[in-house]
């Protein structure tokens, strides 16, 4: 940037500009990335930590490491744009904590911009997290803390230990050091507080996708799928479930109003009620008979048609077909109303009705007349019958249908997102109840 | 006073002091340390070679802070085990001065504060709780540094230091305070975090390739 800049700027980004060191140890070249700002330099061939401020590089400490350790996903020196802002990988740390005797293994990628504060990525199975360190200071209570107006619930406090470094650091890096970190979660943010001696850090981490990852840092091949389920991944259900239910609520109680009001507007009209009498095996009584016209008014409607019977330990069978006198439109339908009673070693006993009704949908205004043809059990004697016909009535079945499309998708995302965020806890210092069978007994 | 231009009296370069309030700066030619007094300048120290910078500040460099122009005209440089910062001394286009921290990229600015009561060096551990100017601190951090070199003008005389405690504390509003044990006396500076893009930086140190 300097006064009298001959050439116009460069239309690509200049490579990083690194500077060369050997290791005292090895002899092996060490690069020096970060401007000043490193504190410690690992030498990749010896594992020897060196201080990047001495001229030259005195061996801090030395450390094993083990050929199956596993190399940066984000070579060191790659440079990828996070959020809008340039930034190159410098240092990399594998750190773990033990909890119940099991050890998890992180890794941590130390990015660096000369113009920014140091930001950090860390990736657990597939899972990754955009860090920087906090500002301001959370207010922390028993088992959560506030930062920033948002709530944070305690997942997890254990030791930190750093086991693996390679590149460079701003601060002093040792193989062995532990910290106690304590994380609380509201995904997909993370808060975490890391305590030494002297010092209490708090940096925050949003949940990242490994593909966002492979994007920014244009890497080759693609990321690995994450394992399980992470403290602070964004939950499959992307809706507030306690929203759900309050718009479940909400429709259901339109719901009861709109029946409500439905069934108080419907005009329930009796367009036809008629007794008749069957006598079976009669060999008068015609097949079937047809009733009187009667008028069904209005709009375009449904139209009920009961059926009321006498029937004891019997039963009637009655073939109807409602008929426009002017289209001759029909529909045709059974009916069986039947009504059984006893005793047995149970007790007394019934089954069936003496009533029954079904209704016919968008039926259109005009004349109409039925013709009935019933049926019985000729051992029976004669069976009184009488047929009601009203129009425009409500139907609690269709709420009921209605009710239940609302109420099925509100348990299934309730179910799912209940099972995501028992996964998630399962991890934590908070571990939901168990419920399979595998508990404390073994 | 003292005019603003004078000469150094080791090398005899020409001294231009930018703030009429400064007590100390650093002959930028044979980097001595000269300290105003009522008649002239006079030689205190010699600065030694300052370590590779890191820091994109620079002396000279300008910006805006709560809508006031400022320049920096001096610093502070300390390390300690974890590294080293830069205290960066600014002055406002209206006359105040300021400090503007860069500890690795994290930026603050404070201001000279009075308070009663300040603890002292061997009474202070982190996570305790002060309350200055209304406003509740806690203490995240005790630093052992030691003052590595000064460049530019100061507001003091600071030169003769070596090994210096800071206590730093941070807020639940991103307010910022440092107890500085440089003294007999505790100083206390209470300022804010700022965003270095919210600074509006000019004449920033150029880094080859970034």
């Amino acid at each position: 940037m300097g006064a009298g800049h001959p050439n116009p700027p460069l239309p690509t980004p200049p490579k990083p500009q690194v500077k060369a060191l050997n290791c005292p140890g090895c002899g092996a070249a060490i690069v020096l990335r970060s401007m000043g700002h490193a504190e410690t330099v690992v030498c990749a061939s010896c594992h020897s930590i060196l201080d990047a401020k001495d001229p030259n590089l005195q061996i801090l400490q030395k450390f094993q490491a083990y050929t199956s350790e596993i190399p940066p996903m984000i070579p060191l020196g790659t440079r990828g744009k996070l959020r809008g802002t340039d930034y190159e990988v410098i240092g990399f740390q594998r750190r773990s904590i033990t909890v119940e005797g099991v050890r998890y293994d992180w890794h941590e990628y130390v990015l660096f911009n000369p113009y920014k504060p140091i930001r950090y990525l860390t990736e657990y199975q597939g899972h990754w997290n955009d860090i920087s360190v906090c500002k301001e200071l959370p207010v922390v209570e028993f088992a959560s803390a506030t930062y920033l107006g948002e709530r944070y619930k305690h997942f997890q406090s254990a030791d930190a230990a750093t086991n693996y470094v390679l590149g460079e650091f701003p601060w002093q890096v040792r193989v062995g050091e532990k910290a106690s970190v304590t994380e609380y979660v509201s995904p997909p943010r993370v808060l975490s507080s890391e305590k030494t001696e002297n010092e209490v850090t708090w940096s925050l981490g949003e949940y990242t996708y490994g593909a966002d990852i492979w994007k920014a840092f244009n890497l080759s091949g693609s990321a690995p799928e994450p394992i399980g389920v992470y403290e602070n991944q964004p939950s499959p259900v992307h809706v507030d479930v306690k929203a759900i239910w309050k718009a479940f609520a909400a429709f259901a109680i339109l719901l009861l109003v709109l029946m409500a009001g439905l069934d108080i507007s419907a005009h329930k009209t009796v367009a036809f009620d008629k007794n008749y009498l069957f006598t079976s095996g009669d060999p008068k009584a015609e097949a079937s008979f047809v009733t009187d016209i009667f008028d069904l008014d209005g709009h375009t409607s449904n139209v009920r048609v009961s059926t009321s019977a006498n029937v004891s330990n019997s039963w009637i069978y009655l073939n109807y077909a409602l008929i426009n006198q002017d289209t001759g439109q029909a529909w045709d339908f059974g009916r069986e109303v039947s009504y059984y009673y006893g005793t047995d070693s149970d007790g007394a006993w019934n089954e069936g009705s003496t009533h029954d009704s079904v209704v016919i949908p968008s039926v259109p205004a005009g004349k109409y007349y039925l013709r009935i043809e019933p049926e019985s059990d000729a051992r029976h004697p004669s069976i009184a019958y009488s047929v009601e016909v009203t129009r425009d009535v409500t139907v609690p079945g269709f709420f009921g249908i209605a009710f239940l499309a609302l109420l099925i998708p509100a348990v299934a995302i309730t179910w799912r997102s209940l099972s995501f965020e028992r996964a998630r806890w399962a991890e934590s210092d908070h571990p939901p109840l168990q419920l399979s069978s595998s508990g404390d007994n073994d | 006073m003292t005019q603003p231009v004078s000469n150094c009296p080791n090398c005899g370069a020409k001294i231009v002091f930018k703030w009429s309030s400064s007590v100390q700066t650093v002959c930028p030619y044979c980097k001595s340390i000269l300290v105003r007094t009522d008649v002239d300048l006079q030689k205190v120290g010699q600065v030694a070679d300052l370590p590779p910078d890191s820091s994109p500040i620079q002396l000279n460099t300008e910006g805006i802070y709560r809508n006031k122009a400022f320049v920096v005209i001096g610093r502070i440089l300390y390390e300690y085990d974890q590294g080293g910062w830069n205290e960066w001394h600014i002055t406002m286009n209206d006359g105040t001065s300021a400090w503007l921290s860069d500890a690795q990229n994290e930026f603050a600015v404070s201001f000279a504060s009075q308070a009663p009561g300040l603890p002292a060096s061997n009474q202070i551990s982190v996570g305790q709780r002060f309350t200055w100017s209304g406003q509740n601190y806690t203490l995240s951090v005790i630093t052992a540094a030691h003052y590595r070199g000064v460049e530019g003008e100061l507001p003091f005389e600071y030169w003769d230091k070596t090994d210096v405690t800071f206590a730093d504390f941070r807020t639940q509003t991103g307010k910022f305070a440092t107890l500085d044990y440089s003294d007999e006396q505790p100083a206390l500076y209470l300022g804010e975090f700022v965003e270095f893009d919210d600074l509006k930086l000019k004449n920033l140190r150029s880094f080859e390739g970034w």
